[in-house]
């Protein structure tokens, strides 16, 4: 689904490398867990996948369903299902969540959907998710708690149904019952939709102890050093990301 | 030489039945340019009382008298020719506008604003006349049952006289400006509205207006009078283009709100991108009243409108949103004037500009508090978007205060579209138009939800029409 091969990127203004040559490969289905410290460049990663134009691709190649999207346009990967939920969404003032998803949910159900059919599901989705339905009035991400944020970013998933989900730090901001409640849906949607896959990016190891990720990767400046299974997880746990650090010779 | 227009079609719409004895009289009146002898003759052939034409003649010598204006957009100012163009025009029945002379773009913009098909070939001037359906007639009934005076001011002249000689050019008198001379001494057409004593009229003034867009016109004339207690709201225009031979659009506007009374003023200007819209729109304010002004500017080469309200009784309230969309080759010179001259008057004004390519917006905007008006609160914000590098907006605010406890702010902001909200919007499937456009849907929010709901979604459509092929 996802094959990343040497992956260099660069922030543009700055000129500063932050992925120095990333290799990953995630396969449909697959529940991916990347971790690393602040800085380590794994949220850099999410939003060169999405094609952040904060960011340059210096060398390397990122393949979506064995296509090269490196020069795609941010929405055409949206359409052709890859998600990234916000660590930071941006606030747009005046545009309502109600109208935010009238405009968005057009490029991802067919037109012969009514579309007060696709908003009954998602007030439904948000309540879910806890998110009152006169959230749909308010301006999107205008004055929203971090935990509603967070809450709606997930909830979209569900909205859009992607192949590939990017989760950037969904853990921080939620308190551990809205954590719960995120995963457990997050966790249902990949066993009703078994071809997609997910990528959790999280500092903490707080959030894995809900999940059975398939393969757990560390970042350390700007590249992938270790993955491994569960195990790792627990080991960064215990040890902390210096243990790693010490490892690795750059 | 085809010089008839939309406007002369509507003029031709309104039915006037006039004995037209000598032919001679009227084709010099119809031609191009301006004359004293020509004044009168328009007033005579309107069989107007005395005063009327007194009025005219004595508008159209401050007319001539007065310089063009030596502020705003005087280059595209000064390319007016006031020798050609058409000051009266023939209500007659026929008419030659074909359907292929309307430009493309104004057919496509009907299309895509699904203008029904009767009214797309009224508002291009292909028909004369738009058929009334009976839900209109009904509507009127109300409102004339309820002593509201609903017609257009040709009409209002003839069957309402003493009220209309009582506050004609009372509020905008001939020596406002230029453009107001003009207008008072050549006027034809607009709207004349009288709401009795505390009646609140139900519905805007505007299920009727679109239909009968008649009371649009080159030089049209409306008088709003409130009267204590009442309420009203009226919509002027819609968001069809309207295509215009003629380039000179000269109005103006004119609202009493008596004491308690509440006037909303609503106008989405759309003239083809050809037209110079110069009006004079200002409202007088009496004790306790409230008066509302929500415009916006969308189509034509000049705007230049600056509503006003004057406060002028203690406790009035005033309200300005405006919206303007200034795309390449437009200028949009709005703004707002409050005049403040009682105690306890208050007054918001929230301007929101629009600048595509190399459009230009302006905003030019008065407040004057007088020494009268203790405790005056007046808030003015006015916000510019630039869509792209060669977009150009300005602000010439004047405030002038005279009563030292006035509570008066005033706040301007010039954003741009941030590169992060164009991508998170496009991470969720938006084109970069569409994101535009969405987060342009968003910066004017504040002025759509002030619509009635058919204009909001009418709104909508044009601005995501008017975004289409923005993007670089």
């Amino acid at each position: 689904m996802l094959k990343i091969i040497n992956l260099k990127a660069k922030v543009k203004s700055l000129d500063k490398p932050i992925l120095n040559g990333v290799d990953l490969e995630v396969k449909s289905g697959e529940i991916h867990c990347i971790m690393g410290r602040n800085g380590s460049g794994k949220s850099t990663l999410g939003h060169v996948i999405m094609g952040n134009p904060d960011y340059e691709i210096e060398e390397g190649e990122i393949y979506f369903n064995g296509q090269l999207i490196n020069e795609l346009p941010t929405n055409e990967r949206a359409v052709a299902g890859i998600y990234l939920a916000f660590q930071n969404p941006i606030e747009i003032p005046g545009v309502t969540l109600a109208n935010f998803f009238r405009y968005t949910t057009k490029k991802f159900y067919p037109e012969n959907i009514p579309y007060p059919q696709i908003r009954k599901k998602i007030i439904e989705l948000l309540g879910k998710f806890g998110i009152p339905e006169d959230t749909m009035r308010r301006y999107l991400n205008e004055g929203f708690s971090g935990g509603e944020r967070k809450r709606i970013e997930a909830m979209q998933v569900l909205v859009y149904k992607p192949k590939l989900a990017i989760l950037d730090e969904i853990d921080s901001g939620l308190d551990i019952d809205g954590l719960k409640q995120v995963v457990r849906y997050i966790n249902e949607y990949v066993e009703q939709n078994p071809e997609s896959s997910i990528i959790f990016i999280t500092h903490y190891s707080r959030l894995l102890q809900y999940l059975n990720p398939n393969k757990v990767h560390v970042m350390i400046g700007g590249r992938i050093v270790m993955s491994g299974d569960m195990s790792l997880a627990k080991e960064i746990d215990e040890k902390g990301y210096s243990w790693l650090e010490g490892n690795v010779v750059s | 030489m085809e010089d008839r227009s939309i406007l002369e079609l509507r003029e031709m719409a309104q039915e006037y039945k006039y004995d037209f004895k000598d032919p001679y009289l009227y084709k010099e009146v119809f031609d191009k340019g301006l004359n004293e002898e020509k004044v009168i003759k328009i007033s005579k052939i309107k069989g107007e009382p005395e005063w009327m034409t007194e009025f005219r003649v004595n508008a159209y010598r401050i007319f001539i008298s007065k310089p063009m204006p030596t502020w705003g957009n005087t280059e595209l100012l000064n390319k007016i020719n006031f020798d050609d163009i058409h000051y009266y025009v023939r209500p007659e029945d026929d008419h030659k506008t074909s359907w292929d002379d309307v430009p493309e773009y104004i057919k496509k913009t009907f299309d895509r604003l699904g203008i029904p098909e009767a009214e797309r070939k009224f508002l291009a001037g292909v028909t004369a006349q738009y058929e009334s359906e009976v839900v209109y007639h009904s509507i009127r009934e109300d409102l004339a049952k309820q002593g509201v005076i609903f017609t257009d001011m040709d009409s209002g002249l003839r069957e309402y006289p003493e009220i209309v000689r009582k506050y004609f050019g009372t509020v905008v008198p001939p020596e406002d400006n230029k453009f107001a001379a003009l207008n008072s001494a050549v006027w034809s057409g607009g709207s004349f509205v009288y709401v009795p004593k505390g009646v609140k009229v139900s519905i805007p003034l505007q299920a009727y207006f679109r239909i009968n867009a008649k009371n649009m016109g080159q030089f049209e004339r409306t008088l709003i009078i409130a009267d204590e207690g009442s309420e009203v709201t009226y919509i002027e225009g819609c968001t069809a283009p309207v295509y215009s031979s003629q380039s000179l659009h000269s109005a103006v506007v004119e609202i009493i709100a008596l004491p308690n009374s509440k006037v909303q003023y609503i106008t989405i200007q759309n003239w083809s991108k050809d037209v110079y819209n110069l009006v004079t729109k200002r409202a007088v304010a009496y004790e306790n009243a409230k008066v509302g002004w929500i415009d916006a500017n969308i189509g034509s080469l000049l705007t230049m409108k600056y509503p006003s309200i004057y406060l002028l009784g203690s406790g009035a309230r005033g309200e300005i949103i405006s919206v303007a969309f200034a795309k390449t080759g437009q200028h949009q010179d709005a703004g707002s004037k409050i005049i403040l001259a009682a105690p306890n008057t208050s007054a918001t004004v929230t301007s929101k500009s629009i600048s595509i390519g190399s459009g230009r917006a302006s905003y030019r905007g008065l407040v004057k508090v007088y020494k009268e008006a203790k405790n005056a609160k007046v808030n003015v914000q006015c916000d510019a978007l630039l869509l792209d590098p060669e977009s150009r907006t300005d602000t010439y605010p004047v405030i002038e205060v005279h009563q030292p406890n006035a509570a008066i702010t005033h706040e301007a902001t010039v954003s741009k579209i941030s590169e992060q909200q164009l991508y998170y919007l496009m991470s969720r499937g938006l084109t970069a138009e569409e994101a535009k456009t969405l987060i342009v849907h968003g910066f004017i929010e504040s002025f759509i939800k002030e619509l009635p709901m058919e204009y909001a979604v009418e709104m909508n459509r044009l601005i995501a029409l008017e975004m289409e092929g923005s993007v670089g």
